[in-house]
């Protein structure tokens, strides 16, 4: 089966600094990846890249077989842009619409829906995360935890072939991130193919079928969670979930 | 005192013409000088350093130079760079140059106050620019820009008063004619100043009133 998005050969330099420092990954289609490691270790930096939001310096991006963008530029962006949904970190949803309003905005501005079409599409997307009552109500007047939920129903309704996800409860309370986590494990069941970067060790464990550990610009291991976490492990990757192991313990003690 | 008044009376057309007058230079120029502040500030955001540095020295020698000054030079200074103009259309398009400048700088800070992530994400579902620009850049700079833009165009009411000076029959030229000629200073300025304050508060009262209604959505409260 072709895989859902691969990448080859990605080089990314900001400045004289090799963030990407030549990435091979394939993403199986149907399946969720995660992207894990340190940060600055260029995680971020590559999911951008598959969301054409920043131009690689080398190397090629394939989606479903066909090139996202040769080296410096964007082959059909426009066509490909809609294929491919983003979440954010920071959610970004538009503060000047509501939830109805983000949600359909697309299909209404690209996708030139009338306005009843596609506020009818954006409810139903907004119902299935569980916010069609919260549909008239603008961003602020929702938790991150909502928003985010919000900002995953505007990428779904465009039926994305792959959705791609940035840190999405990075910059939640931790209680808030559970209803976050839940959406997109629904997501992964129904055969959605994801990439995630995620700090959420329990949820990468639990919901990947495969893992990438990246560190300083390089794919360091990937594989099944199985084989990712099953020691003896490389030396950078103990180290790394070492950090958490200790963070998470001193949550505990606190 | 009631001799003043009967005075004033007996001027009564000239300054209704001189409300009229001012009143209408100063909605004239306010619309110009916010088509041209959007056009200074979408090309210096947009254009590259080239079309930049150019308007940017523009911007910054209106912005040094007394407004008195600008007025002289285009209409006393104008002839002899061949250009000829009326008080009115000098007046006009020097309050609109001077009030544009200053709204540029206040739509380029606005432009530049949208979070980037809210432009990725309108790329992200496939947006173009110019539709991102539209439907998401515009209303959301529009929220930050009201507050300083009512009082740039405020302060463009009150500087209508300068252009008494080249002879533009204006709401201060006529009511300075009128002290001249009766010597009732006191009264026809003091009447002045009070019909500029009314009309500054009545600008004012409509940016709160759009103020509160943008307020649902207003994200930096």
């Amino acid at each position: 089966m072709t895989p859902a998005i691969e990448v080859s050969g990605l080089v990314k330099i900001f400045g004289d600094v090799p963030v990407l420092d030549g990435v091979n990954l394939s993403a199986p289609a149907h399946q969720v990846t995660c992207l894990i490691g340190p940060s600055g270790s260029g995680k971020s930096t590559l999911l951008r890249c598959m969301a054409m939001l920043e131009r690689q310096d080398a190397g090629s991006i394939q989606i479903d077989g066909q090139p996202l963008s040769i080296a410096g530029q964007h082959a059909r962006k426009g066509d490909l842009r809609s294929r491919i949904g983003m979440v954010f970190q920071q959610f970004n949803l538009w503060p000047h619409m509501t939830a109805l309003g983000n949600v359909a905005e697309a299909l209404r501005t690209v996708r030139r829906q009338p306005r009843r079409k596609a506020e009818d599409r954006a409810m139903a997307e907004l119902e299935k995360v569980g916010l069609a009552e919260r549909a008239h109500l603008y961003p602020r007047q929702l938790s991150g935890g909502q928003q985010q939920r919000v900002a995953i129903a505007r990428a779904l309704a465009l039926d994305p072939q792959l959705m791609l996800f940035d840190e999405p409860t990075s910059a939640l309370d931790p209680e808030l991130t559970g209803e976050v986590l839940n959406v997109m494990r629904r997501l992964a069941t129904s055969g959605m193919s994801m990439v995630v970067v995620s700090h959420e060790i329990g949820f990468v464990a639990s919901v990947a079928g495969h893992v990438a550990f990246l560190d300083r610009g390089k794919i360091v291991v990937s594989g099944s969670p199985e084989e990712v976490f099953a020691k003896p492990r490389h030396p950078r990757l103990t180290q790394f979930l070492e950090t958490y192991i200790d963070r998470e313990a001193s949550q505990l003690i606190a | 005192m009631t001799g003043d008044l009967a005075i004033l009376g007996h001027y009564l057309p000239q300054l209704i013409g001189g409300v009229v007058t001012t009143i209408g230079l100063w909605v004239a120029a306010a619309i110009l000088s916010i088509v041209i502040g959007m056009a200074i500030a979408l090309a210096r955001s947009f254009g590259g350093p080239v079309v930049n540095l150019p308007l940017a020295l523009c911007v910054q020698l209106i912005r040094g130079t007394p407004f008195l000054v600008q007025v002289f030079l285009l209409y006393f200074g104008g002839p002899a760079l061949g250009l000829s103009l009326d008080p009115i259309p000098a007046g006009l398009i020097a309050l609109a140059l001077f009030g544009g400048c200053y709204l540029s700088e206040v739509f380029r800070a606005g432009i530049r106050a949208v979070p980037p992530g809210h432009v990725e994400a309108a790329a992200c579902v496939g947006m173009t620019r110019l539709q991102t620009f539209r439907r998401i850049v515009l209303p959301e700079m529009f929220v930050m820009v009201l507050p300083p833009s009512v009082n740039i165009i405020i302060g463009l009411l009150k500087d209508t008063a300068i252009l008494s000076v080249i002879s533009v029959p204006e709401l201060t030229g006529a009511v300075q004619q009128i002290g001249s000629e009766t010597f009732a200073f006191v009264l026809s300025l003091g009447l002045l100043s009070l019909s500029y304050w009314a009309l500054v508060e009545l600008c004012a009262h409509a940016g709160r009133a759009a103020e509160r209604r943008l307020s649902t959505f207003r994200f930096v409260s």
